[in-house]
Order: C-alpha cells, then structure tokens, then sequence
C-alpha cells in the first residue's frame, strides 16, 4: 500500500488508500517492500528491567535456593571422610625413614604402617582415594606428554611414539610403552587396610581394584594393542617400560582385563588432574550385607608400600576414605554458596520492593507530568 | 620507455615553461600539420582500455593477500599464526589460523568475485565497435584498440567512447543533445556544440580531409572543465585558432541523443577519459565509534602485553627453584634445557601472548563490517523515506557511518532545492517600481493580497511602455532555457501549449524556467533557439527574431548572467541579469530606488528575486567586447580568470529595468524537521547563496527562527558602520551575558526563561572573520565567533560560497568539542560541504545528482533527514555500541579465566579450554546473538523516537561508549570471569567433585581431569554470555528467540559431538566424553546453575537501580510505554469482550 499509510492510524489509511492506486501504478519497481523485516517492525514481545518485574524472579530464587543449599549442606555433611597424610615429613611420623632414603632402583620395598581410628561407622560403600599436593598434573608439558592413539592400541604408534613424548618416548634405541611423562609417572605406591579388632586380630579389608575408571575411558579411549596371541607380552614385543617403571606394562595385574594399556590404575592416573592439589580413586571397599556397616568404628591401620618420592618438590600424599550421596563425595561449599546466593537475592527483593514502593510511583508522575 | 615520452618526461623537468607541460597537442586523424609550422612531435598516449579491474588471474593470490594484510587486524592476527608455527606454544596453530584462513578466504572470494564481474564488464566495454574514420572509409574497430587523435562516428543512442572533442553533427547548427546520465545521474539532455569550422562536414570523405591539430590541457577529472584551443590548417595560411571549451567536449559514458550521427575526434582515452578519472574512490571517513573502538583496542593491547609479561616475570619467579621447574616427573628434553635463558624467556612471553590473543579477536572485526554492511540495507528498505514522486528510496554509499547518524551535533543546511522545494513559481515583476502580477492576466482573476498595483490600471505612459516592454524581452531572451518538443523529457518540465505539439522548457535552473514561464503568462512567449536566432512571440502574435550574439553564462561567483543580441532592427543589446547584490552596483541609471524598495520588500517575503539591467551597445563596442571574449576564451592558462576579467569589464555601465520575484515553496515538512532537529539538541545552520532577507524569511518559516528567538546580525550592513572588532565583541558580550545568568538560572529553576539566538552572518563579513590573523587581535575573530556560534540555537549564513561552506563546516570540526557534523545539500555547490562534513547526505533533488552521488547518504526529501537521525541514526548507535562494549566483555569473560589458570599450573602456558572452544567461541558459540542483536534491536519503538526527538540527547557525544562505561563492562567481565574460574575451583579444589562413571548407575564415582574443569569453565562462560545479551536485548523477535536459544542448544550438541566420538584425525583424544561425565554429574548441573545466576546478577541489579533511581529519559519512556500497553491490552481486551457481547 502506501508509504505513509501504516503511520498513521487506520481509518486515515482507508482513506489515502482510496486513490492510492494512481500512485501505485507510478510506483517503479525500486520501491522498496513493505515486509515486516524490512521495516523492521516484526512482531517482538518487549521486556524491561524494573524493579517491578525483577522482584518476582528475585523472591523466587531467594525462596528456591535457600531450601536447595540447606539440602546440599545437610547432604554433604552426611557424608563421612577421613584423611590422612603419610608423606612422612615429620620425624615422628611412621613413614619418615621411607620418605627420606629413596631411590628408584632399590629392588627392595620400602613398608610403613600409619594406624587410625575411625569415630563413626561408614555405611554404604566406601571410596578409597590418594592425594597428592603441589603436584602439577595440569603442567603444559606434563599434560601433552602421552600418545592417545599409542593408548588407544595402534600399532604404529606402539613401535613410533608420538614426538610430544619426549623426552619419554625411547629408551636404549627402544620405544617405551606407554610413553610419555605422565605415564612415567604412574602413582606406585601400594596401600592396604587393616581392619583392627578390638580383640587383637587385624583383618585384611578387602579392596575392589576395578570399577574405578570412567567407562568410556576403559572400554573404548584405552585399548591393548591386539597382536598374534592372546599373550599381552608378545604383544608388547619390541618396546620397553618406562623409565621409572619397575614392571612392564603388561605385568601391572594379573587380570587381562585390567593389564596393560586397560589397567584401571593407569587409566585414572592418565586422566591429568586440574589443580596442583588434588585426588584420584584408588580403591573401593563394597558393603558386604545390610547387618554391617563397610566400615565399623575403630582402629585402622594403613600399611604403605612407600614407593612414590614427593619431597624433593615438597609434595604431599594422603590416603582419603569417603562415603558418597547422590550429589557426589563431601562438598560443603555448593551448600553454602546457595544459601548464600538465596538470601542475598532475598535480601535484594526486599530492597528493590522498597525502592520500587517509593520511587517507582515517583518516576511515574514525572513522566505524566513531562 | 619509449625514447619521446622520455624526452616529453625530461621536458617537463627542465623546460619549466608551464604551457608546454599541462597541455597536450593532438592530431586529428594522426595527419601531419603542413611542414613548417611546428615540430612534428608524436606523444605517447595510454590506449583506450578501461580498467577498473584491480587483480589479473596471475597476481590475484599475491595482490589480493598483500591488500588484506595491510589491514592492521589482519597482520596481527597473521603475525600471532606465525608465532604460533615457528615457536612450541600452548594452542594449536589451528585456533588462529583457522579463523584467519576462513576470513581472509571469504573476503578474497568476494573480492574476487567484484573483480571478476568489474573484467566482465570492463571486457563488455573493450571490445564493444567503434566506428573509426580511416582514409575516408569507416572502420570498425574494437573499443580499446581507439587512439587518441582517431575520428570517430558515433551514432544516436550510442555511449561515447572516450572523451572527444565534437567536430560535427547530423544537425545544421552543428548541436547535438546528450544525457549524461551514468555519468553524474543528470537525465536532463544537454547541448553540445560543434567547432565552428568544422561543423559543416558530413562525410567520411569531408572529415577526412581536415587538417587540424588539438591543443588541450591535460585529463583532469572535473567534469565540467575543459580547456583547449583547435587549430585548423587550410592550404598553406596561417591555422586557425577556434577555443574549446567543456561546451565541446562529449565525455565518455554519456549517450548520444535525438542526434542522428557525430563526428568527433578522441582526446583522452582509456584510464585518462574523465570518467575514468573520476572511479578514484573518496577519501575514507571513520565514524567516531570507531575512533572509540579503537582506542579501546589499545587499551586491551596494553592489558594483553601487561598479562603477558606478568606471567612471564612470575613464571621465572617460580621456577627458580630447580624442583619446580624441572621435578623428577616432569622432565624437559635436552634441546630444551640447552637453550639460553633470555631466547627461553622471550619464547615463553611469545607464547603468553598467543594464549591470550584471544582478547582482541579476529571475529569482531568481521562482525562490525557485517552489521555496518548488512545493517545499511534497513535504510534502503526504508518504507517511508522512499518517494513516490522521484520512485526512489535512500541511497547508502558508504555503510561505515551508519552509527554517525545517531551522533550528529551540528547539522548544516542549503537551503534552495532542500529546505525549499526548488520548485519556482513566478509571483511578480517590478517594473521601474510597478509592478505585474502575471495572474490577474492570465486568469481573469483578481488575486488576493497581491500588492495593490494591477497591471492594467498602471499603465505607464509611452515611455515606460517601451521600458516594460524591453523588461519582459529582456527576461525573454537572457536564459539558457531550451525547448524541447517531447512528449516524456526527465527533469523539469512544464507544459507550453502552441497548438501543435507539446513542448517544455527545460534548463538546468528552474528560476530560469519559472521567469520564462512568468513571461509567458504575461504575453511574451519564448519559442526556440533557431539559427542562433532566438524567436519570442509577442503580444501582438507577431514573432520577433534576435540574432543571439554571446553568451555570458552564469556563475555562482558572479551571481549574474548577460546575453548580447542583435534585434532584427539592427540595434545591439547587453541584457544582464542577477542577484540584485550584483546589479546595483553596475547600474548607473534607472529608478534604483523603488526597485531597490519592491526587492527588499519581496526578499522579506521569502521570494527570491532578481533585477534586470540592460545596455544599448554601439557596433564599436560591441567589437571590443567580441575581441576582449575571445582572447579570453582562447587562452590555454587561467582561462577562467581571464574571462571573469572580460565579463567583469563588459557587464557595466547598465541601466536598470526592474526586477522579478519568484516564489520557491518550502519542502513538505521541513518546519516540523528542524522544529525536531532543535529538540533532539542539534544546532541547525542554514548556509545558502541567497540573500539575507529571503533567507531570513525562509528561516522565519521553518522554524529555525522563532517569534521569540533574539536575532544577531553580522553582515557587511553592520560592519559599516562599526568595526569588525566591535560587532564581534559586543554581541559576544550579549550572549555570554545570557549564558552566565543561564548557570545561575538553572539552580533557581527558571531556566526556561532563557532567550535562544539567532545568528545572521553573510559571506564577506564571514571571509573578515575567517582571515587568517594579521595582528593580535585578529587571531581572536575566530575564537569569540564560535564562543557566539555555540550559543546560538540557529544559525544563517547567507551569501556564501560554496567553499565558504565547506570552510565553514572545517571550522566548527575544529573548534575544541570536535562536534559532530552533518551536511545536507541538494546541488553541486554544497559537495565541498558534502564532503567536508563528518556524515554528508544528498537530497536526490533537481539540480543534478552531484550531491547525490558526493555524499555519504542520500535522501529524496529533507524531511527524511528526520527519520534517517532520530530513528535510524539512534538504532544503530546503540546496536554498534553495545556491539563494541559486548565483545571487549565476552572475550574478558573467556581470557581471564585461562590468566587465572596460569596461577594453577605453574605458568605453563596450559590452555584452559580445549583447541575447538578456544577456535569456535567467537566464531559460532557467541557470534550469532550479536550480530542479530546489532541487527535488530530497537529499545524503544520507531514511533516513540519519532514523536520525541528529545531522546537523541541521551546518546548524545557517544555517551554509551564512555571510558565509564567502557570500563564498567570490562569490570563486569572481569568479576564474571572471577565467578566462573573461582567457583570451579571451589567445586575441584578440596572435595571430591566427581561423577558416576557408569551412567545410570550410582555405584562408583570417577574424578574429573582438567579438561572437565576447563568445559566447565567454558559452559558457565557461555551460557552467562548468551543470558546477558539476552537480558540487555529489548526486542524478541521470533528471529532472537531462534539465535539466542538455538546458539545455546549449537553448543551442547556441538560438545556432545566433539566428546562423543574418537576422531581419528586428532592425535588427542582429550575432551573424550568429558562433556557427558561432566552433565551425569549432579553437582556439575548445580554448579553451572548457580555460577550463572552469580555472574548475571550484578548487572541486573545496577540496571534495575540505575532506572529506579536515575532513569534517562529513555528508561522513563519505556517504563512509561509499558504501562501504557498494558493499559490498551487492557481495553482492548474490554473491548473485545464488550462486542463479543453485543453479537
């Protein structure tokens, strides 16, 4: 229609519409179309930031978080957890002699046994982690040192180790497997618990060494290479272990599921961990029947096999024991920061319903009266 | 090198004689000049080809990247790929390069693909037939293969192909008409005209035989300038020199019309053709948000060096402990450890600058181009800026300063053709003081309020019968008006019934056209132009013929034209006439007086007017006067001077008739225009070549002056009587005055007491002020002029010439706010201004397109101006703005964080994010959202900014990319980042944040890596992102809804993708399903929740505070809107119910 004709209101339009159509004919095709796009006037819902509409959305996240972080706090305080730190820094500390003379080729095992009480009983299964502190994982050169695709069973990357390796990727003229500083780094230490009866005996806890590896990770990112036979060592034919290693890759367990590149302990040590201070699964201790709990109040003792050196970058390792809820293991911090959220959004609606009480009609009259 | 152009190049040097060195001898036909007159010497020329192509196929790849690379943005980003090749660095070359590749591509498909539609179109012209005269026969050759000094034949409805000097036409007057309409979009049909001599030939065989030779100055690409001289040898005498002037000159890409053939001989070809000449495109003018983004670019510069070199510093703090840098897990190879320290450090510094170059991303650049390119077309497309009249909508030339129009402080103004409608209608003529309203005549009607005299009743005696009647011959026979006997002729046309068929007057001045017309309707009719005879029809319907002699043609410096013709009686007249500025001075008889009375009396009127002179010429001087025209016009140097002097000498000495008032009506809406302009807080100078009442009285109706506006004069009348020095200062003392009270008043409320100005100045006391200082006090002219000039809510200079105006716009530029300017214009005297001004805008009006094709923008009417700031202009500012302020925030957001990672991993340089999300964030993950809301977001609605021009001042001075503001949004971006980094880390840091590694079950739980921490990092990063534009966006179309969400839901598929498959091309397999773990695990989805909901907050809460407490205007209106559309939903839905009811 014409140009002017969807300014002004309705009725003015039916009338400059009436002879419209001399105009129109004249139009040349240059005139531009009347779509809603290209006049930009397409149908929009147009939302403002008051405080009016602002209070509703305050007062429910308010209402909502409050309830939401008391649930999490509760939750994660439910959960039990005990830690200990066995690096042996201290004299006094059972693991100091272990700690101090260290070498990586002593052939003989350095033992300790750290002894702890457990004040409640931990219900449900029971996750067994490591920690490690001021160890940098997450370092740029440590991080890329690995060859997926040697992990993941290729056989040519089993012989030729990508270069990101270096300077863990050959070893007397022969390629490591795995290579690579992470995996020349895999955690070693061996760590066993006893359960301390009162009476006198210790029990052997029994430790589940699968299961603890994303499944993904261990069915499909990490495979064995696959050979002439079924023996992992011929397999491996050709390639030697990591530097630091004591063992072969194929001699880490003695089950074939969980040996060479598939061992769940390396699998979890590959995964790098996002800050210098962190902790891996280790272990899981299942609940054995309804009438016990996994793990009963008492004295513990931990027996270390010491093998992993941390002192020289002034590290730190712990043995954590943890039950888990549905929201993951013990994690005080979502809770409160909910709560927090909560009320400050509360605290905030009840500002603005003031500010909107007393200024909101302000600013109205002054615009009726502009 | 050919040997003569070297001599020819030598010459130029040493000679040193000018006349040799800017002009250029041609001979026609390539034909000797008869041995012993001059030296043969044959000059080089460029053949005729055009190019306008800018790459061949073999240089395209070379060129085109070198062009691209020039970019300051593209080097830097080409410079950190490299680093990112040449050193080991913590991302992939991939992350920069693939953006870069994928920018530089398309613009070099695009450009390639201009370029190769430019060779099409250059080959289509190329090798398109000329006609070439050779040896008497015509030849057909191909366009290029045209060489300066060949004669052509061109045919009617043919283009020219060069520019050629017209030897002679079909027609017997050796005229022929042209429309130059490709070349400056003038429709309108202009005469050319043969050389004298040559004009007679019209065969192959006659032109062939010419002997002549061309001298001309060289190409220049002003299209109406042209000076040479013909020389033409018949037997052995001495040549014959003939002027050449634009008059002669076809220039190429014009069209032959009503024309049947031309003979015509090439004198620029090729590249050197006028029009080619004038492809070179304008001077770039840079909008002042980009100045700002800029500015803040450096800024960001600054910060990335300074992050950079932090990390370096402290990296070498924290690897001074060997344990550290080198512990017994984390070995380093042998190279690395042989390098020397300083090339390590300065590898690592290199390295630190690569993982945070992603704060100046290669994407808002691509971005902005975008929504300047594709946010132009919302102007074309314009609906109500388009003229039905005309047929045609705004034009954008340039789509850099779209955001310039929503920042305009100053707004110049021509005043003919735009405020007004060039539309002349002639009201009046004076006559020795009586005066003649050709309406009581022509209708038998007596008009109202026309000035008591009827025509009839005043009836002078005999003597003044023959005054009146040499009055309405004078107007009759000193124009350049042409008839055309044609049905559809563009331009100004107006119908002239003879009985027979049609015809118009056309002329490139409608005040010309209007007298013509005026003259008609009082008995003297113009016919035609015949044999250089020029016929009027009297009253008596007797035809009287005059020989028309010369021609002085009008210009804007002179402001007068003059013709000297012979009456069929013998008798020789000069008839003169002009702004009556320049008449009176040179009449020495005649009732001045009364005339000088009715002229002022019109000019208060808003009429233009003019006066007629004229003089009787004995035969002598008429000789004197042939001879002092010629000598001028055959002069190759400084011909314009030279005939300005032989005008100067000639137009005196008249005797007055009288003078005509024309009516030109002003523009549909331009009151309501300016009234808006004034409130949006512009200052409005009108600048105009008429004189000072009529301009007034045009500024009186449209509103620029008000009844109660207190007008300051500052013209030539004033300075008479004072001093310069004193005007100045006196009325500079008023106005500041004014404005100190103004401070005080404004505390006291009574501020809307205060007077606005006026200010009034003409050309010549313009020029005083403007002279450069010649003592002390002088220097200071210029200072308390723009001390007046800001006070003053409107200002008119009146006699201005057109580079008076543009000197006019240069100085408020300057002056210490650096205000934003923009002009407007319709003719070619206001391109100097055009040009000039920060945003220049055309009104496609009548006289030509010059205007048009010169500016920035181009309008049809002036009241589209209105529209084209307060909506357009106000829309994009603020979507560029936010647009700017946006991506400095969303790439603070998504570095900071990896700077804070550096604190955590021992300043190793290790990435936060993966290589895909560092490549994609700004390319597909955040790109979309922005780019729709720079392309669509209206804050408030189109109508509302239409009725209240008043909410221009709130984004007035580039208020929205204040230093404030813009760190405001860098702080915001700052915390948000610390939010993000922060609260993973808490979730990582000391507690178990893990995840069921069996999905649906609930038996085990697994730890997250650092790649979980980074996609964690990076979906709160995106999501908060995303939700903030969403909350600064006032305006959900459909369109929003499909980007904003479907850019979100792109990132969780893309991730799940990216996570959920092996890809066998990578030699990592690092983000393996670490999306999946991270989303089954609760915690992540709490996590993510709230981190959002922190990171979003502060800003909601400072923009519900800022408008609950001090809301700008634009937020009132909002609010206000709200209600109020909330009230009619309200009715509305009453009503509904009401007439549901009633059925």
């Amino acid at each position: 229609m014409m140009a002017s004709s969807y300014s002004t209101k309705e009725e003015d339009g039916h009338q400059s519409g009436a002879p419209g159509p001399g105009g129109g004919v004249n139009a040349k095709s240059r005139k531009p179309d009347n779509t809603a796009f290209k006049q930009q006037r397409l149908p929009a819902w147009q939302p403002i930031l008051t405080a009016g509409t602002v209070l509703p959305a305050f007062f429910i996240i308010g209402l909502l978080f409050i309830p939401i972080g008391i649930g999490l706090y509760v939750t994660s305080n439910n959960i039990k957890e005990y830690e200990i730190d066995y690096t042996g820094v201290d004299m006094s500390s059972p693991c100091f002699n272990c700690s101090q003379n260290y070498s990586w080729n002593s052939t003989k095992p350095c033992r300790c046994s750290v002894s702890f009480s457990l004040d409640q009983p931990f219900e449900s299964n029971v996750f067994m982690y490591y920690g490690l502190s001021n160890y940098y994982q997450n370092h740029r050169r440590y991080v890329k040192s690995r060859d997926d695709s040697q992990l993941n069973g290729n056989l040519n990357a089993l012989k030729d180790p990508s270069k990101e390796c270096e300077p863990y990727r050959m070893n007397d003229g022969l390629p490591i497997a795995p290579c690579g500083a992470i995996a020349n780094s895999l955690f070693n230490d061996t760590l066993e618990l006893y359960y301390n009866d009162p009476n006198g005996t210790k029990t052997l806890i029994k430790l589940v060494k699968t299961g603890i590896a994303w499944w993904t990770d261990k069915h499909v990112k990490f495979r064995n290479p696959v050979g002439d036979g079924s023996n992992l060592s011929a397999v491996f034919q050709g390639t030697t272990k990591p530097v630091n290693w004591q063992k072969y890759v194929y001699q880490l367990d003695s089950d074939p599921d969980n040996n060479g590149f598939i061992n769940e302990d390396l699998i979890v040590w590959m995964r790098t961990a996002a800050l210098p201070t962190f902790r891996k699964l280790y272990r899981i201790i299942e609940k054995q029947g309804d009438a016990t709990p996994t793990l009963p109040r008492g004295n513990y003792t931990l027996l270390v096999t010491y093998n992993y050196p941390v002192r020289s970058f002034e590290g730190r390792k712990r043995m954590i024991l943890s039950t888990i809820s549905w929201m993951g293991g013990k994690n005080p911090f979502l809770g409160i920061a909910y709560i927090t959220v909560g009320s400050v959004c509360f605290f905030l609606g009840v500002v603005l319903l003031i500010i909107h009480h007393k200024y909101g009609s302000r600013s109205n009259n002054a615009d009726i009266s502009s | 090198m050919d040997f003569s152009a070297l001599r020819n190049l030598i010459s130029r040097y040493c000679t040193g004689e000018e006349n040799w060195v800017d002009s250029r001898t041609v001979y026609i036909g390539h034909r000797e000049p008869p041995p012993g007159t001059e030296a043969y010497i044959p000059q080089r020329f460029p053949d005729n080809r055009i190019v306008s192509s800018k790459y061949t196929f073999w240089n395209f790849v070379p060129k085109n990247l070198f062009e691209q690379f020039r970019r300051v943005a593209n080097f830097y980003f080409l410079i950190i790929f490299l680093v990112q090749l040449i050193i080991d660095t913590p991302t992939s070359p991939v992350t920069s390069g693939l953006p870069l590749f994928f920018v530089i591509t398309v613009t070099a498909i695009k450009q390639g693909y201009e370029d190769w539609l430019r060779h099409k179109a250059d080959n289509a012209v190329n090798q398109c037939p000329v006609h070439i005269i050779q040896h008497g026969k015509v030849v057909r050759k191909q366009s290029r293969k045209l060489r300066v000094g060949d004669v052509v034949l061109v045919k009617e409805d043919e283009t020219f192909p060069s520019d050629l000097i017209l030897l002679s036409t079909s027609r017997d007057d050796g005229t022929c008409f042209v429309t130059t309409a490709s070349l400056d979009g003038e429709s309108s049909h202009k005469t050319y005209y043969a050389v004298q001599d040559t004009k007679s030939f019209n065969t192959e065989k006659e032109v062939d035989m010419l002997r002549a030779t061309i001298e001309c100055e060289q190409p220049q690409p002003d299209l109406y300038k042209f000076v040479g001289r013909i020389n033409i040898y018949q037997d052995r005498d001495e040549p014959i020199a003939r002027p050449l002037g634009s008059e002669n000159l076809l220039l190429r890409g014009a069209t032959l019309k009503n024309t049947e053939f031309v003979y015509a001989v090439a004198i620029y070809t090729g590249m050197e053709s006028k029009m080619a000449l004038n492809y070179q495109s304008k001077s770039q003018k840079r909008s002042a948000v980009e100045k700002s983004m800029n500015a803040f670019l450096v800024v960001y510069l600054c910060i990335l060096i300074s992050k950079a070199l932090i990390n370096t510093t402290l990296k070498y703090v924290w690897q001074s402990n060997p344990n550290r840098d080198e512990p017994w897990y984390n070995g380093k190879t042998d190279h690395e450890r042989q390098r020397h320290v300083m090339i390590r450090a300065f590898t690592d510094f290199l390295a630190f600058m690569v993982l945070f170059n992603y704060i100046i991303p290669v994407s808002m650049y691509v971005t902005v181009e975008m929504q300047k390119f594709l946010g132009s077309y919302f102007i074309t497309w314009d609906d109500e800026m388009f003229d039905e009249e005309l047929g045609e909508g705004a034009l954008v030339n340039t789509s850099d300063l779209n955001e310039e129009l929503g920042q305009v402080e100053y707004v110049f103004t021509d005043k003919t053709g735009t405020l007004t409608e060039n539309n002349m209608e002639f009201i009046e003529c004076c006559v020795d003081g009586h005066v003649y309203v050709p309406h009581a005549i022509c209708n038998g009607q007596i008009l109202s309020g026309s000035s008591g005299i009827d025509m009839i009743d005043s009836s002078p005696g005999p003597d003044g019968k023959e005054r009146e009647e040499l009055f309405f011959r004078a107007l009759c026979l000193c124009h350049t008006v042409q008839v055309k006997e044609e049905e559809t002729v563009d331009g100004i046309k107006r119908g002239i019934h003879q009985g027979k068929a049609t015809s118009f007057y056309i002329s490139s001045s409608p005040d010309e056209v209007a007298l013509v017309e005026g003259m008609k309707r009082l008995g003297f009719t113009y016919l035609r132009l015949k044999d250089n005879h020029m016929e009027i029809l009297n009253r008596e319907d007797e035809v009287e013929r005059f020989e028309l002699l010369e021609v002085l043609n009008f210009d804007s410096v002179r402001r007068r034209m003059s013709v000297i013709v012979r009456s069929s009686s013998g008798h020789l007249y000069l008839f003169c006439k002009g702004a009556d500025s320049s008449i009176f001075p040179r009449v020495i008889s005649g009732k001045v007086d009364r005339v000088r009375a009715r002229v002022e009396h019109n000019a208060v009127e808003g009429l233009r007017t003019l006066c007629v002179a004229y003089k009787a010429l004995s035969q002598e001087e008429y000789h004197n006067m042939c001879q002092l025209l010629d000598s001028a016009k055959l002069a190759l140097q400084d011909r314009d001077r030279k005939l300005a002097e032989a005008y100067d000498l000639i137009e005196r000495d008249l005797v007055l008739l009288g003078a005509t008032a024309v009516e030109d009506r002003l523009q549909e809406k331009a009151a309501d225009t300016i009234e808006s302009l004034h409130k949006a807080g512009m200052k409005v100078w009108v600048l105009t070549g008429d004189k000072m009442e009529t301009a007034a009285a045009t500024c009186y109706a449209s509103k620029l002056f008000r009844r109660s506006t207190q007008i300051l004069e500052l013209t030539t009348k004033r300075t008479e009587e004072q001093s310069l020095h004193d005007v100045l200062f006196e009325l500079g003392r008023t106005v500041l005055r004014q404005h100190d009270s103004l401070t005080h008043d404004t505390f006291s409320g009574l501020s809307s007491e205060f007077q606005d100005y006026g200010l009034i100045i003409d050309g010549a006391t313009l020029s005083a002020v403007m002279k450069p200082a010649q003592d002390d006090s002088s220097g200071n002219y210029r200072e308390i002029f723009l001390e007046i000039c800001r006070n003053c809510s409107a200002v008119l200079c009146c006699r201005m010439a057109p580079l008076q105006k543009a000197q006019i716009v240069k100085l408020i530029k300057a002056s210490k706010e650096h205000p934003i300017t923009l002009a407007v214009g319709d003719g070619a005297n206001d391109v100097s201004m055009i040009l000039e001004a920060h945003v220049g805008i055309g009104i496609m009006g009548k006289e030509g397109r010059q205007a048009a094709r010169n500016s920035d923008y181009a309008i049809p009417k002036f009241k589209h101006l209105k529209k084209m700031l307060l909506v357009h202009g106000h829309y994009y500012y603020i979507r560029i703005a936010e647009l700017v302020q946006y991506f400095f925030y969303k790439n603070v957001c998504f570095i900071f964080p990896q700077f804070l990672y550096q604190f955590f991993c021992g300043f190793s340089q290790q990435p936060l994010y993966d290589t895909a999300y560092l490549t994609l964030y700004n390319i597909s993950f955040t790109s979309l959202p922005i780019l729709l809301y720079s392309l669509i977001e209206q804050h408030i609605s189109m109508d509302i900014l239409k009725r209240d021009p008043s909410l221009y001042r709130d984004i007035a001075k580039n208020c929205l990319l204040r230093w404030r503001i813009f760190i405001y949004w860098t702080f915001l971006g700052l915390f948000d980042s610390m939010v993000f980094f922060f609260g993973a880390y808490f979730l990582f840091d000391n507690t178990t944040f893990t995840s069921n590694g069996q999905l649906m079950t609930t038996n085990t739980q697994m730890i997250f890596g650092n790649w979980t921490f980074g996609t964690l990092v990076f979906t709160v990063l995106v999501f908060t992102v995303t939700l903030k534009l969403a909350l600064d966006t006032h305006y959900w179309t459909w369109i929003n809804h499909f980007v904003v969400w479907g850019s979100l839901l792109f990132y969780v598929v893309f991730s799940l993708l990216w996570g959920g498959v092996i890809w066998p091309f990578l030699n990592y397999q690092r983000m393996y399903y670490v999306f999946v773990q991270m989303l089954s695990s609760g915690p992540a989805w709490l996590g993510i929740g709230l981190l959002v909901i922190i990171s979003l907050l502060p800003d909601v809460l400072k923009k519900v505070l800022c408008r609950a407490l001090w809301p700008t205007s634009t937020e009132r209106i909002q609010t206000k809107r709200k209600c109020l559309t909330v009230e009619q939903s309200t009715i509305f839905m009453l009503s509904q119910t009401s007439s549901s009811l009633s059925f």
